[in-house]
């Protein structure tokens, strides 16, 4: 490494996937650049709930269930490492969580989705508990009497997000990376054996880069001969003052912090670059919380949020790596802290070989343009 | 009053600037509800104008009692008072507004085409050492117990900070009998010079007779201590001792009550979570949001008038009031430009007059750097117990933003939302990025911008989007 | 901390009382102050302790932004106490850590679709 501006592999985006693979980097002895941008951009990785989940997911795309599989198999050591290196306790509890239906309609529903999802091939399969309101009851104190069932697996978590982005940047420290905030990319060029990522003031070279900027990714990775067709895709969530603790297992749209706060979440709405909240969907979240446990109606909303998922059009993850401008890498995803472990612990050291492995070929854009010949 | 369920305008907050508004508005022919969260009208300035148990006028003084002329002239108006009423969100619905009310533990939904935002002033925070102790109050705290409850100090009480309001309480306490301990003067020593230039105007307002008498009032009760330049609150569980260092001495003296004051800073969350444009205003070292000379925000159709725009004062808050109250008769065709401009000729004129010689008192009361940003364990983020040591270490990480360590650190998520540790945290950061706060910003606040519960918010109205949006079963 | 302006002593006339308690304590409260007002005239300068650390706090804006004067009323925790005028019969309690919701059954409330 000849300047202060030049490293082995540069990634633009600070968020939780490029924190996570950034982390997995730095981890490798490389020297690594965590090139961020400032503090009003739409960062999706503030408005995520701390779900580390499987259950439900990959339908139609079996892949994506195995890898999210595997990150929930590897986040214990993942903690493990983060405690060790960014002296953070993420606070990861795997206890299994809960899906729950507020109508017979929606029971229906999810079951003959969890059903259809575990059949598809080569889907590495997990058990999943269907329980009626009783049975939740038994399991979940509190529960209103309008839940008509849900769904259970033991494979479902949730960690302290914002715990674990600090976590991620402390570790990148830790090992020698360097993190520049406030460093916006306007272009990425291959130049020669290397990449020229270019700031407003100043221009990054590296042999390797990770585009990880969410929806900064659509305008930078035709730049590098990629592509990634992201979207912005709203959620909301109401976060309540903090309860002396009464809920140990996370429930896909409502959990109880280490803190103390309870989250109730969320919404999918196409809503463009607006990271507004809207009444109504506030009122819906509201509603639907009251009647998961109805002893909260009297609890405070002490603020909202409003974020832009990242969103690929079929919903997966992007993993990809330029032919035409090799070194070039793009990883997204909408599932930044479920993937986290993943991220670090298995993506990164293939990004360090140079080669992404034919188990991540499904996630390869190209996926997307079959599907549009198709 | 029960509210109907739309208006032409909707003021929200009842104190001179709100009243003089709604006044001007109803008197104009426009139908008007003024929202407030207290119990009777008057906002802070004019707290418990109605209901004070205070009998002898000389104890709050005489610009005290001008709120009985507001609150009789609004009592006439026509307009509807919402009392008890929090308002807690203002969104787009259309052509018109959509604002979110919370009355009597119900949350309800109020239509209009045009808001005022009256929402005033908050005390600037005061991050010392031990400020969180039971027994540290703001001085405004203090005066409103004495407005609203007819208490005074009664033990080892000390004043301490900077700016007017300070030397007003301490006028108001010597008439009501009240003893002070002392009076700690943070006014950075020499300070008067960079207010100099300020003074002509000073010297003709109506201030500095206001100012000299407040002085003269103060001085006759209590030690007046100038210079102070460290201050901090001692106390196991709750205050016991006031610690302070001036001339380079440092004082113990015993106290179970601390007031606290170093000047007002406009109240911005509900202008914030709109989405109206602000701008750090180096002067009043706090965020203003940008208006122009009738209070027409960024956001048409909303207008903000008083010291929630930037400080004036209360005689200067009411003019405003008026001139935004006319300025949304005009939007809404009740007047055409020329009639509004005519129609504002005297509130121009008292709006000017009462805005002469603030400048002098801005410059020469600003509170110096080290009571703006504290260090090490000094609490920052009251609500989420963050220190200034933990921010600015943050910011040694790489985080460049109040937003940023809002993620990181938790400052800012607790019910105040940020009202008592926001400027705090712009300037700290600022200052360890060595930036200016202009170029750091703001927390960004959304609705609810006051705490309301799961259960008001659930009872308010859905749409099949949002219900599709949440449940998604079509996925 | 506080006292009365001698004009509005208990014994006047115009004073009207009210009966209260605080933790369990009974208090004549004066008609008009609010729950805030009404514990620091009964000398008490704390009237919660914190959910993260369980530090001692008290009333500090008495404008209802500083969300410091949380007490239990009637059973209702986190009430901001400098915005809610003292009623007869009222049971004022000192609010400690983080609220406790109940989970028994009997709490939960018939549900009604709206």
């Amino acid at each position: 490494m000849s300047s202060p501006d030049e490293f082995d592999i540069a990634i633009v985006g600070g968020g939780l996937v490029g924190g996570a693979v950034g982390y997995g980097l730095a981890r490798s002895g490389l020297s690594v650049a965590l090139l961020d941008e400032g503090d009003v951009a739409y960062r999706a990785s503030r408005g995520n709930f701390g779900l580390v989940w499987v259950q439900g997911k990959g339908l139609g795309l079996a892949p994506y269930s195995n890898w999210t599989q595997l990150s929930a198999r590897r986040w214990p050591e993942f903690a493990a490492l983060l405690r060790a290196d960014a002296d953070t306790d993420v606070v990861l509890e795997q206890p299994g969580g809960f899906h729950l239906c507020l109508s017979e309609r929606e029971l229906e529903h999810r079951v003959q989705t969890l059903t259809r999802l575990l059949e598809q091939p080569g889907l590495e399969r997990y058990p999943f508990e269907v329980l009626d309101h009783a049975a939740l009851a038994d399991r979940i104190p509190g529960i209103g009497s309008t839940v008509v069932g849900g769904t259970y697996t033991a494979l479902d978590g949730h960690v302290n997000a914002l715990k674990l982005l600090r976590a991620l940047h402390a570790g990148l420290l830790k090992h020698g990376g360097v993190y520049l905030p406030n460093t916006r990319i306007e272009s990425a060029r291959r130049s020669g054996e290397r990449f020229d990522l270019q700031a407003k003031n100043k221009t990054f070279r590296a042999s390797k880069v990770v585009l990880a900027s969410g929806l900064g990714n659509a305008r930078l990775a035709p730049q590098v001969g990629l592509v990634a067709p992201v979207r912005p895709q709203r959620g909301q969530i109401l976060v309540l003052e903090r309860v002396r603790r009464f809920l140990h297992h996370p429930i896909a749209t409502l959990r109880q912090t280490d803190e103390g706060t309870v989250l109730v979440g969320d919404s999918q709405e196409e809503a463009g670059f607006n990271d507004s909240v809207g009444m109504a969907i506030l009122a819906t979240l509201a509603d639907r919380a009251v009647r998961t446990f109805p002893t909260l109606r009297d609890v405070r909303i002490n603020r909202t949020w409003a974020a832009l998922r990242v969103m690929s059009p079929d919903g997966f993850p992007i993993y990809d790596q330029s032919r035409a401008h090799p070194g070039a890498f793009l990883a997204t995803c909408h599932s930044g802290v479920t993937l986290a472990a993943a991220h670090a612990l298995e993506l990164a050291p293939q990004i360090v070989a140079g080669e992404l492995e034919p188990r991540l070929q499904p996630f390869s854009a190209e996926r997307l343009n079959v599907q549009k010949a198709a | 009053m029960t509210l109907a369920s739309s208006y032409d305008i909707v003021v929200i907050g009842a104190g001179p600037a709100g009243l003089a508004a709604a006044t001007e508005a109803a008197a104009r022919g426009l139908a008007v509800a003024l929202i407030d969260e207290q119990t009777a009208p008057g906002g802070q300035i004019y707290r418990a104008i109605t209901t004070t148990p205070v009998r002898q006028r000389e104890i709050l003084g005489t610009d005290y009692w001008r709120g009985e002329t507001l609150v009789a002239a609004f009592a006439r108006s026509g307009a509807t008072h919402s009392p008890r009423t929090t308002a807690w969100a203002v969104t787009r619905e259309g052509e018109e507004f959509e604002i979110g009310l919370s009355k009597d533990g119900a949350a309800q939904l109020v239509r209009a085409a045009h808001v005022i935002l009256a929402t005033g002033a908050q005390e600037r925070p005061f991050p010392i050492p031990g400020w969180t102790l039971p027994g540290v109050m703001t001085a405004g705290g203090a005066q409103i117990l004495l407005k609203a409850a007819g208490l005074i100090p009664s033990g080892a009480t000390a004043l301490a900070g900077s700016g007017p309001l300070l030397y007003l309480i301490a006028a108001q306490f010597a008439a009501a009998g009240a003893r002070i301990e002392c009076l700690l003067d943070t006014t950075p020593r020499g300070r008067w010079r960079n207010a100099l230039g300020h003074a002509p105007d000073f010297v003709s307002s109506p201030y500095l007779a206001k100012g000299w008498s407040l002085l003269r009032a103060a001085r006759s009760m209590t030690r007046i201590i100038k210079g102070v330049e460290n201050l901090a609150a001692i106390g196991e569980g709750k205050l016991e001792g006031v610690r302070f260092t001036t001339g380079g001495r440092s004082h113990d003296i015993p106290a179970d009550l601390l007031l606290l004051h170093q000047g007002v800073v406009p109240g911005i969350n509900l202008s914030n979570a709109i989405g109206c444009e602000h701008r750090w205003d180096a002067t009043q070292a706090c965020f203003t949001p940008t208006v122009d000379e009738w209070g027409a925000t960024s956001v048409p159709g909303i207008t903000i008038a008083g010291d929630a725009a930037s400080i004036a004062g209360a005689r200067a808050a009411e003019a405003r009031g008026r001139l935004a109250a006319l300025h949304a008769a005009c939007m809404l065709g009740h007047l055409d430009a020329p009639q509004r401009d005519a129609h504002s000729g005297a509130a121009r004129r008292e709006l000017k007059r009462w805005s002469r010689g603030r400048r002098f008192v801005d410059a020469l009361y600003l509170p110096a750097m080290q009571f703006r940003i504290p260090s090490g364990d000094t609490v920052v983020c009251r609500c989420e117990e963050v220190t200034a040591q933990q921010i600015s270490n943050t910011v040694k990480l790489g985080c460049t933003g109040p937003n940023q360590m809002k993620s990181f650190l938790r400052c800012g998520m607790g019910p105040c939302q940020g009202r008592m540790c926001g400027l705090t945290v712009t300037e700290l950061i600022a200052k360890e990025r060595g930036v200016s706060p202009a170029e750091t910003g703001y927390y960004r606040l959304r609705f609810p911008i006051k705490p309301i519960t799961l259960g008001e918010l659930a009872a308010l109205p859905q749409t099949e989007a949002s219900i599709d949006a949440v449940v998604r079963i079509k996925r | 901390m506080y006292k009365r302006l001698p004009e509005l002593a208990a014994s006047n006339p115009n004073t009207r009382l009210l009966a209260v308690t605080i933790d369990g304590k009974p208090f004549a409260a004066r008609d008009g102050d609010t729950v805030a007002a009404t514990l620091l005239a009964a000398g008490l300068a704390d009237c919660r302790t914190t959910p993260v650390s369980g530090s001692a706090r008290g009333p500090f804006c008495m404008m209802g932004i500083c969300f410091d004067c949380l007490v239990v009323i009637d059973g209702r925790p986190n009430q901001q106490s400098c915005m809610i005028p003292a009623h007869d019969g009222m049971q004022i309690e000192r609010q400690q850590g983080a609220r406790v919701v109940s989970l028994a059954p009997e709490s939960v409330a018939p549900e009604s679709m709206p």
